[in-house]
């Protein structure tokens, strides 16, 4: 053991290195599962390759009674199962740190560190003891460890029992020979290693009625409440599991009693067709939706132009992972804000929603489809790989049962038979919006023609000049109206008052609350605006002219939001200062606290006082 | 223009049909394509077959792509909802429709550039999918809109009207169809309305994929020596397979037939096609025989017209979906929300 050990609890990073394809993730997912039924957030992330199987992958939990959520960085707990990435993980280790593996074949001493605490199981060993068949070796070896690490870390084993018990449920066979194998793992933990170490789990009650789920499962379930019934979708990293558990939620709500589907989902053969069934079955009355990442809406551009100047309501989730290309298909970024926001060649803006966590995914992709309906146009939900294919912890989703669609403006045949004049793209109102029919609607009026090239307001085919200028300036009409409704931002006020603000967005969330309780610490004050929405609404165009000085927080290379900003807003770029992160791994409180301590050290900023305490404990006063 | 809609007036003893239509009502605006063109007349056989079969027009969804053809949706059932789309892409777009509402008709155009070249993926998976609908191309081997550069319909060796000689392979779209299960295919000539109207009249009435490729001529720049797209080389070239009598609901047979020379195939909603032969050996409900006939006869520098291959009892993506009888698009909160219990038992999974 080494001099200095880390001593923690219930506040601690532990990662598990694993082979891609190996079984590892359902007996990961139960280690992080049984923390969080003690009452302790935790806060797990997938580091997987582009790969099936035999690659390097990593499950790294985050235990953090004081629920944060965002990727810590650094590792206090390794579990080294995969001798490919052992020189990596080892080094990895915070000095004081632990590092937990299979002892079954020695390792020369030069592959240790002597400032780590080192924990040798045999694996391999009891297992083959056990076990014959290989394939049950090396998935009953990750329950092995699981048992080793609950006697290790104080894990209550009931706890870990039940979870097994839940998961096995309706396969009883499969669950007397899971208990046996945790219980082998932690017998020899408790008889043969010394379980006095410096990380713990105690029970707490910190969790609350919060859920633990994926983004891509919430907003596929927002979707459903949303009310789509068409989705169509093409496989892409790391999305697909957003149009999966779409099909899934659909089996369970949407299946009537003689067995028919009260939804269509299609897997097409490309993104190109993917958006055209959307905007099809959109203009058709349904809604409808698609699922993608980057490169799906690069392909996506022409339809998309479409969908915006013929105004079909449309639902894409974006998921966005590391770009340019194919970039790192497994890694996260907020690196398709402009792509988005600008899709398509000639003048064009689009609606986007940033939503923060499963929570926001889960709402956002409901009220995507009564936006899409009220402003007859694409909606982009712009969720990233953090939150889409990570569980998170989370407010439980709700739903206002007298909630009901709202479809928007839609000509009926009786409105149509009383006489009202029709024009597909006639502005009444003055909101920009105009009345849709549904094809089919009545004999003899109300029917049109779509198209993307120019029209006039009855819809009739025109290169005139004003006419054409005359739907531009409609449509620019149309946003504005959006600013009004998408959701508002949200703002955090300092403890003190100051003249810096920052602006974060997305996945970014829970990584900013963390720094600015860092920042605090280190006396530094700085309001705080999550933008969940562009266009941007007054209030976040006046929270930027409310401060002298305003970082921009993103993960992507060329500061798209603030590029939004400086040209949506007629902001002076002097006052937005960029902090990024695009390394394609979640960005990080310690990033984001030391980019803007060094940045307002530079601006000659003394701290204001030191204050004792967090700000949330502050607040709480 | 294209806006310029055809005067109403019309002459007070025009037939009507069943819905006290006349054929009037199915026209369109006044084409703005060039005068000759064999798009035209594949409009006019698509009013009079909508006119004859009595259906509401606006029930009747017409979607297209980029292009001649694709312009086309314009000049025909004004009262129905039209969708030109973006070049190549208007199978997805029809796809998305019919899924949202399975009780329109879908009937989509397209043109060998659109479908063949631009289009080649979108067409080939409509196809597979077996989406209920009648696609057409109008098929003229040439891109008329940018003024005359040879299509991937274009046969090997034809020439141009500036005498370039093609020397890709044609994509056959025909046998592209039959290989990809589309379930009603046929093959005629804009020339031949005859042949055409009940052709198009048997893929409405067909529940499942049915696909027509209607020959075409670009009066332009396809209607010279050397094309094999021209008026005159269709008409030299042109081997009939059968010719189609279409009933909506069975009746009797009244005009004598020699044995054998009469087939009848019964379609799921009751329809019949009657089919009188043309050529002995021929039968439209062997897909592997329709298939070889085809690539002979192209060997010899024929083109095979007629009803090629029909099932009578064809599926749909309806049916591989299983959706709901009642459209997608009417279905209410009732149906689509499983509401805020359902949810709170959710939630308590997730803990």
């Amino acid at each position: 053991m080494s001099k200095h050990s880390i001593q923690a609890v219930n506040d601690f990073v532990i990662k598990f290195a694993n082979v891609n394809g190996s079984g590892s993730a359902s007996a990961n997912t139960l280690f992080a599962k049984s923390i969080l039924r003690m009452g302790v957030p935790v806060s797990p992330r997938n580091i997987f390759p582009s790969n099936i199987q035999g690659l390097p992958t990593w499950y790294e939990v985050r235990v953090t009674e004081d629920g944060y959520l965002a990727r810590r960085g650094g590792c206090d707990f390794m579990v080294a199962m995969n001798p490919q990435t052992w020189d990596k993980d080892v080094a990895e280790i915070e000095p004081g740190g632990y590092l937990f593996y299979d002892s079954t074949r020695q390792m020369p001493q030069s592959k240790f560190r002597a400032d780590i605490n080192v924990i040798g199981i045999p694996l391999t060993e009891i297992v083959n003891a056990s076990y014959t068949d290989p394939r049950q070796r090396q998935l009953f070896k990750n329950i092995i460890y699981v048992g080793a690490l609950s006697a290790l870390l104080d894990v209550e084993v009931d706890v870990i029992e039940q979870l097994i018990a839940e998961q096995y449920k309706g396969k009883e066979k499969l669950l007397a020979p899971n208990i046996a194998a945790l219980h082998m793992g932690r017998d020899y933990a408790i008889a043969h290693l010394d379980c006095d170490i410096g990380l713990k789990i105690r029970r707490a009650d910190k969790v609350g009625d919060q859920i633990f789920v994926e983004g891509n499962s919430a907003a596929a379930l927002g979707a459903v409440y949303g009310g789509a019934t068409v989705a169509a979708w093409y496989p892409i990293t790391p999305s697909s599991s957003l149009a999966e558990a779409f099909a899934k939620h659909c089996k369970k709500f949407r299946i009537t009693e003689d067995g028919k589907a009260r939804y269509a989902i299609i897997q097409a053969e490309d993104e190109l067709a993917s958006i055209g069934m959307v905007i099809g079955a959109a203009w058709n009355g349904a809604r409808a939706f698609t699922a993608t990442s980057g490169p799906g809406i690069s392909l996506m551009q022409e339809f998309l132009g479409l969908a915006y100047f013929a105004e079909i309501p449309s639902v894409i989730f974006d998921v966005q992972r590391a770009g340019p290309s194919t970039g790192m298909p497994t890694r996260t970024q907020q690196s398709d804000v402009l792509s988005c926001a600008y899709a398509s060649h000639g003048d064009t803006k689009h609606v986007l929603l940033f939503p923060e966590d499963p929570h926001e995914c889960f709402t956002f992709g409901a009220e995507a489809f009564d936006l899409a309906d009220r402003l007859q146009t694409p909606i982009f939900v712009m969720l990233d790989l953090d939150i889409g294919m990570n569980e998170r912890l989370c407010k439980p989703f709700e739903w206002d049962d007298k909630r009901q669609m709202d479809r928007g403006k839609v000509m009926t045949a009786e409105a149509l038979e009383a006489g009202k004049d029709f024009g597909r793209y006639l502005d009444v109102d003055g909101d920009g919006i105009t009345y849709r029919t549904y094809p089919g609607t009545h004999p003899t009026k109300g029917s049109y023609f779509t198209r993307g090239t120019s029209r006039d307001r009855y819809a009739r085919y025109t290169e005139d000049g004003d006419a054409y200028v005359d739907n531009m300036q409609r449509l620019l009409r149309k946003f504005e109206t959006a600013k009004e409704v998408v959701p508002k931002p949200v703002i955090t006020k300092a403890a003190h008052s100051t003249r810096f603000g920052v602006i974060y967005y997305g996945s970014t969330s829970p990584a900013m609350h963390e720094a600015l309780a860092l920042l605090t610490d280190r006396g530094l004050h700085l309001d705080a605006m999550r933008i969940r929405a562009f266009p941007f609404s007054d209030d976040v165009l006046d929270f930027i002219s409310a401060h002298d000085d305003l970082f921009v927080v993103e993960q992507n290379r060329d500061a798209q939001l603030r590029a939004l900003l400086i040209n949506e807003g007629a902001i002076d770029p002097a006052v937005l200062t960029p902090v990024l992160h695009y390394d394609g791994t979640p960005i990080t409180a310690r990033f984001i606290a030391n980019e803007i301590s060094q940045k307002l050290k530079a601006l000659h900023v003394a701290p204001l006082h030191a204050v004792p305490g967090r700000r949330v404990k502050q607040e709480n006063k | 223009m294209t806006y310029l809609a055809k005067p109403k007036l019309h002459h007070p003893k025009l037939p009507l049909n069943k819905l006290g239509y006349t054929r009037r009502d199915y026209e369109g605006a006044i084409s703005t394509l060039c005068a000759g063109c064999g798009h035209d007349s594949i409009s006019a056989a698509i009013i009079q077959a909508c006119f004859e079969l009595d259906l509401p027009p606006h029930r009747i969804a017409k979607l297209s792509g980029i292009g001649c053809s694709s312009k086309t949706p314009t000049y025909f059932l004004g009262n129905s909802h039209g969708f030109n789309s973006v070049h190549g892409r208007m199978p997805s777009v029809l796809t998305g429709a019919n899924l949202a509402n399975r009780e329109l008709i879908y009937l989509g155009v397209s043109g060998d550039g659109d479908s063949a070249s631009i289009g080649l993926g979108q067409f080939a998976h409509v196809m597979r999918r077996g989406v209920n609908m009648t696609y057409i191309v109008e098929n003229n081997g040439v891109y008329g809109l940018t003024k005359g550069q040879f299509s991937a319909t274009s046969d090997r060796g034809s020439k141009s009207k500036r005498g370039a000689l093609n020397a890709d392979e044609a994509i056959d779209l025909v046998a592209m169809a039959m290989q990809l299960g589309a379930t009603y295919i046929a093959r005629s000539f804009s020339g031949d309305k005859q042949q055409l109207v009940p052709l198009i009249q048997g893929a409405i009435l067909h529940q499942g994929a049915a696909f027509i490729d209607v020959i075409s001529p670009c009066v332009a720049f396809n209607n010279h020596e050397g094309s094999t797209k021209s008026y005159d080389y269709v008409r030299e070239h042109n081997e009939a397979v059968n010719f189609l009598d279409v009933i909506k609901f069975r009746d009797e047979i009244t005009t004598e037939y020699a044995p054998g020379t009469l087939q009848e195939v019964r379609q799921h909603n009751g329809s019949v096609l009657r089919l009188r032969k043309l050529h002995d050996a021929y039968n439209p409900s062997d897909r592997i025989a329709a298939m070889n006939h085809l690539q002979e006869s192209r060997a010899r520098q024929e083109i095979s017209t007629g009803l090629l291959f029909v099932d009578g009892d064809p599926t749909d993506l309806h049916a591989a979906a299983n959706t709901v009888d009642v459209p997608l698009n009417l279905l209410d909160d009732k149906a689509l929300n499983p509401g805020s219990a359902a949810l709170a038992k959710l939630n308590a999974s997730l803990r």
